[in-house]
């Protein structure tokens, strides 16, 4: 479990994290939403240890991120597993040089154990015939594929998502959805995903942070967003004519 | 007080460069494949444009001997001393700022704008020592190159001054043993492993430290040939007053 208390994070002038509180739980995907801006990057970087919040806390299963000596941090983040939005596949490796780089970097596993790891782990994602293949040779589907390949190859503890799905077709974007859902119940990882896609809030959204202007301004569930009366909220769901449509058949149904 | 700032956060990444190490097996392949993209891939142009370059030397030396009384084996004597104490070390390297300086600032800028230098991060690694490391110890054999440098000038030099008719062979070859002092050699072989250093180090600073996209890469390979450059000149003055003065 992640637990957030009370972070403030600031450039210059600009205050972007204006005292935020919650807490991620294990084994499920919680969300964080909210409209370009509000502070969604900067919360998930906080989160990933790239910046230092200027106030408050972060714990990761009752372990406080400031208070750990650098060697301590570092060996947090090999617990972090992270896919980024463009993927960040090192384009001079393989797919199989990726997904075995954090392994060749971090352990002293054989040449065949490792081999063995990332022939599962890719086979988890399914992706089994693209192991010599580089980056710039594969789809922008079996890029995200990859990236949460080396990112759970390391059997990581809290799984990182920068907006996984953009850029990628409806269908592709719900099967790696799933396939991080999947992955979150399997190995009870704790999982955050940032993102602004409704589809992925309503297919696996657990646990929802709905941020506005810094703040957290709504928490609870896929189910409970839509019946949420929160109006910052509402007008982030029902932004597209479908949801609006999907909001009028439920306001029917229910009378 | 920008200048400042970048100065300053140049001798913190050159600091944290040789912090928490990447494992030795890793490292060794990354030094290797260094030396290959950086060293050996240079070698080429540098051949090319060295013997040229002593050519071209000998033919304005020996155009410019008017006066019967000036003997011959000046061209060979000149070429040497050009080669040996500027052309080899100093014309050489802004040309590798040039090559290998855009080279290193656009990959790693590539990397930053990609996002694959925060996955290193995320992951635990010191992407400093990871990226930049391997390029210093790399370019760590640049005196090579610049031996190489020096032999292709002077060949060409002998090339341009025999065959065009300019100098006999033994007049050259006189030339060019004529109050030869060992220590320019040496003197050359210094500024080489400094300005490597230079070469290594302010190219992959531009690019760790860019922001922006593709747009901004471009512009950083640029202003890091620009900076390198600059300092390569000045640190060549510095050097030269320290050590010949």
């Amino acid at each position: 479990m992640i637990e957030v208390k009370n972070i403030h994070k600031s450039f210059g002038d600009s205050h972007v994290l204006k005292g935020i509180d919650c807490y991620f739980e294990k084994g499920k995907t919680n969300l964080i939403i909210g409209q370009s801006g509000s502070g969604k990057t900067v919360f998930l970087k906080c989160l990933l240890g790239l910046f230092k919040p200027e106030q408050g806390t972060i714990s990761y299963d009752g372990k406080i991120y400031s208070e750990l000596t650098g060697a301590e941090q570092r060996d947090l983040r090999q617990e972090m597993g992270m896919v980024f939005q463009g993927s960040a596949l090192f384009d001079s490796m393989t797919v199989e040089g990726n997904v075995m780089f954090p392994l060749g970097m971090f352990t002293k596993q054989s040449k065949s154990e490792m081999q063995d790891r990332v022939d599962f782990v890719l086979k988890r994602v399914n992706l089994v015939d693209a192991h010599n293949k580089f980056p710039s040779e594969i789809s922008g589907g079996m890029q995200k594929r990859v990236a949460i390949a080396r990112a759970i190859v390391m059997n990581p503890k809290y799984l990182f998502c920068d907006e996984p799905n953009s850029g990628l077709d409806p269908k592709t974007a719900i099967l790696i959805d799933n396939l991080i859902h999947e992955i979150t119940q399997e190995y009870d990882i704790t999982t955050i995903i940032n993102t602004h896609d409704m589809n992925s809030v309503m297919e696996i959204g657990e646990k929802i942070i709905f941020l506005k202007n810094g703040h957290k301004e709504w928490e609870g569930s896929n189910k409970e967003i839509f019946k949420t009366d929160n109006e910052a909220v509402t007008d982030f769901v029902y932004s597209s004519e479908l949801f609006k449509k999907v909001r009028q058949m439920y306001i029917e149904e229910r009378n | 007080m920008n200048y400042l700032a970048s100065i300053g956060s140049y001798f913190i990444m050159i600091t944290e460069v040789f912090k928490k190490p990447t494992k030795w097996s890793i490292m060794k392949k990354l030094i290797l494949k260094e030396i290959d993209e950086l060293i050996y891939g240079s070698l080429g142009i540098i051949i090319f444009i060295s013997f040229f370059i002593g050519g071209v030397v000998a033919i304005q030396t020996a155009l410019n001997i008017t006066s019967p009384l000036i003997p011959r084996n000046l061209i060979g004597f000149a070429t040497r001393q050009s080669v040996i104490l500027e052309f080899a070390p100093t014309f050489t390297s802004i040309i590798m700022a040039g090559k290998v300086g855009s080279y290193i600032t656009s990959s790693i800028g590539t990397m930053r704008v990609t996002e694959q230098i925060d996955a290193l991060e995320i992951m635990g690694v010191n992407s400093l020592n990871y990226l930049i490391f391997p390029k210093i110890i790399a370019m760590l054999f640049y005196p090579f190159v610049i031996a190489i440098a020096m032999y292709v000038g002077i060949f060409g030099g002998w090339v341009a001054g025999v065959f065009g008719g300019f100098s006999s062979s033994a007049d050259f070859s006189e030339g060019l043993q004529l109050d030869f002092i060992p220590f320019h050699i040496t003197y050359s072989f210094i500024k080489s492993i400094v300005f490597a250093l230079l070469i290594a180090t302010i190219p992959s600073y531009h690019g760790y430290y860019m922001r922006g996209g593709a747009l901004e890469v471009g512009k950083a390979s640029t202003t890091s040939f620009v900076w390198t450059s600059v300092v390569i000149i000045i640190v060549n003055y510095v050097l030269t007053q320290l050590l010949l003065g």
